[in-house]
């Protein structure tokens, strides 16, 4: 694949009461990593259930090269979800699911499979139903590393994820993907901890995009401007001030764009903000609007 | 290695300039093998392309090279360039900023150079 675009996309629930996604226009680039950071309720988990034709658009169209993948085999063949709800037998033992999904994708990587296994320590001979949540995560995690689709989107793999099964997840993304790159989108709430991995940020909130960018310039261009509350306010006067923070007289102003050409006053420290720090700044400021 | 990603610094730049750094110190050594791509990738979770940006930017100062099929060597020569690109660095961060501030002082070059030497007896 190339390119997969989302056109004007909306969908209601409830008779079209509540607009859960509202023209969405956004384009997953192929072998990147992208993460898609939003609250809870935000839309996430319905936009990529429409990217998968689990779910509908009440507009708008999803286009795999061109192709809307609405009913489209082919096109659908190189999309993979792995998402919260379970898809598969709730009574069934892993090994036998595995077997299943094995047999429904030809290129299906079993090496990788028994790699993953050993590695997460995953009883092969429990039912689904019987694993912890921690593992449930992970027999998701390993059949969306090892389906051979273009397109995958982790819709909160590391839920219930202890920090060593974490760790492993995240060493075995990258070795998969630079052995095959290919795209993924991750949605998760850790953002700290792949903040590093992905290429590009998607930010949805109350079902509308609010930044969609590279890390690396969205990086580049949010700052944290602490000092006394003077001087502070004095320096991001007429800036794109998207959150504050006081403590008495000291003040943290978090700002998104370049920085003015004017002197930095003495008392007054710069800093990179941290992307987690970003979209929690960015989420409060559109609960405002 | 270490990453400070509140640093200013991009952080592709931040990985070739720990991977210079090792070479510098030695730690990563002329004529021998440094960890792929990947390695540095999931050692410390950084976006391939990233780490893969930074190691390119040595590629092309001619402190690595790739070899087709085997890997990223450090090449013959690297450590001295290192030096110094370092040492160029050195005048213009430090010696040039000196004589400036000493202008504005007035210290003449000997008072300089009378400076100098009281910090090597010092020091």
């Amino acid at each position: 694949m190339d390119k997969l675009e989302i056109k004007n996309l909306n969908r209601n629930f409830k008779f079209g009461k509540q607009k859960v996604l509202k023209n969405i226009n956004v384009s997953f680039l192929s072998n990147k990593i992208y993460g898609l950071f939003g609250e809870n309720g935000a839309g996430k988990s319905t936009l990529m259930s429409i990217i998968a034709d689990y779910n509908f658009p009440t507009s708008g169209e999803v286009l795999l090269d061109g192709e809307n993948v609405h009913d489209n085999d082919n096109a659908l063949s190189k999309i993979y979800y792995m998402n919260q709800n379970n898809m598969y037998p709730k009574n069934e033992k892993v090994a036998k699911t595995f077997k299943f999904v094995q047999s429904m994708y030809e290129g299906y990587d079993v090496n990788l499979q028994n790699k993953l296994v050993k590695e997460f320590q995953l009883n092969t001979k429990s039912r689904f139903n019987k694993l912890s949540t921690g593992y449930k995560s992970i027999m998701k995690i390993i059949i969306a590393l090892c389906v051979p689709c273009e397109f995958i989107m982790l819709d909160e793999p590391t839920l219930g994820l202890d920090a060593r099964n974490r760790d492993i997840f995240y060493r075995e993304l990258i070795e998969s993907y630079t052995d095959h790159p290919r795209t993924f989108v991750i949605s998760t709430h850790i953002i700290e901890e792949i903040d590093k991995l992905v290429s590009d940020v998607v930010m949805i909130n109350n079902g509308k995009i609010i930044l969609n960018d590279s890390a690396d310039n969205i990086r580049s261009k949010a700052y944290s401007i602490n000092g006394p509350a003077d001087l502070v306010d004095e320096y991001v006067h007429g800036l794109d001030i998207i959150g504050k923070e006081s403590l008495g007289q000291y003040e943290t102003g978090h700002i998104m764009g370049r920085l003015p050409e004017k002197e930095i006053p003495s008392g007054v420290e710069v800093n990179k903000m941290e992307l987690q720090k970003l979209i929690v700044n960015l989420m409060d400021r559109s609960e405002g609007d | 290695m270490q990453f400070d990603f509140q640093s200013p610094e991009p952080i592709f730049l931040q990985v070739s300039n720990q991977i210079e750094d090792a070479i510098f110190t030695g730690a990563f050594k002329e004529g021998t093998q440094i960890p792929s791509t990947t390695e540095i990738s999931k050692t410390f979770q950084i976006n391939p392309a990233t780490v893969l940006k930074g190691m390119n930017l040595l590629v092309n100062n001619n402190l690595l090279e790739k070899q087709r099929g085997r890997g990223t060597f450090v090449t013959y020569g690297a450590q001295q360039r290192v030096i110094n690109e370092r040492r160029e660095h050195f005048y213009h961060d430090y010696i040039l900023n000196l004589i400036n501030e000493s202008k504005k002082l007035h210290l003449s070059k000997d008072d300089i150079l009378e400076l100098i030497k009281r910090g090597y007896d010092n020091g």
